[in-house]
């Protein structure tokens, strides 16, 4: 991950992943403030659309990945010492793993029986 | 990041590679350095980046459970009700909205669009200041 991460093409990567987040980050605001879910059913209905499902399940390793190269360039300037940076990449990855599965899990179980 | 390259450069020319892997010094008093807007809007850049990461575990977890059923998706909702709650959708709207001003930034100077000292200057200005002006804007719009 790290050696495919760095470079030119963690900063391509950075780029395409922030045009993404970008247009869905912004839609997902207007949603939210323009017609916020009112009760379970709701909230549920509308996460199972296709389209909304399909994007917040690209949203996801998207984030991640952005939220990964942008984490790692952080912690190469101010955790200096090679063994913290270590453990706390580390931590981030299975954090961000558990994250990532956990999200997807429940995007996709709210399509299920709706 | 041009005048570091002709530092860069300077120092090459000059013979002095020694002084580029020798101990560089670190200032660290807060409270003394003043950082130019274009500072400014990339640290907050940086601080709202690590802010959003983590609010990554706490969001998935949110997201799972609002899904769970309606008992769940009740206890998200007195979550975001709760004045901690709040305090932290704030924080993490206002996160949010900077890292969106200054990314978007960032990508126009990637294309050369506003690479001016004036203008970098300004929009650096522009996007720090409009970060807080449109969460209070949207606070508004939920009230």
């Amino acid at each position: 991950m790290s050696r495919k991460a760095s470079g030119l093409k963690a900063w391509i990567v950075q780029r395409i992943t922030a045009i993404y987040l970008a247009i869905v980050i912004v839609y997902l605001a207007v949603h939210f403030l323009s017609s916020p879910p009112t009760d379970y059913a709701a909230w549920r209905a509308w996460v199972s659309q296709p389209l909304i499902s399909l994007g917040l399940l690209v949203f996801v390793p998207v984030l991640l990945a952005h939220a990964w190269v942008g984490l790692r360039d952080a912690l190469m300037d101010y955790a200096r010492a090679f063994g913290v940076r270590m453990a706390l990449l580390s931590l981030s990855a299975f954090v961000f793993l558990a994250s990532g599965l956990w999200a997807v899990r429940a995007i996709i179980l709210a399509g299920l029986e709706a | 990041m041009q005048a570091g390259q002709a530092l860069y450069c300077d120092a090459l020319h000059k013979g002095e590679e020694r002084a580029l892997t020798a101990e560089r010094p670190v200032f660290l008093r807060l409270w003394q350095i003043h950082l130019p807007p274009t500072g400014l809007v990339s640290i907050l850049h940086r601080v709202s980046g690590l802010l959003l990461v983590l609010s990554i575990p706490v969001a998935a977890a949110l997201l799972g459970l609002s899904l769970a059923g309606p008992k769940g998706f009740a206890t998200v909702a007195a979550i975001f009700e709760h004045w901690l709650g709040q305090a932290g959708l704030v924080l993490l709207a206002w996160s949010l909205v900077h890292h969106l001003f200054a990314g978007l930034r960032h990508l126009l100077l990637d294309i050369g669009a506003g690479v001016e000292l004036g203008t970098a200057r300004r929009s650096a200005r522009v996007a720090t200041l409009a970060a807080p002006l449109v969460v209070l804007l949207g606070w508004g719009l939920l009230q």
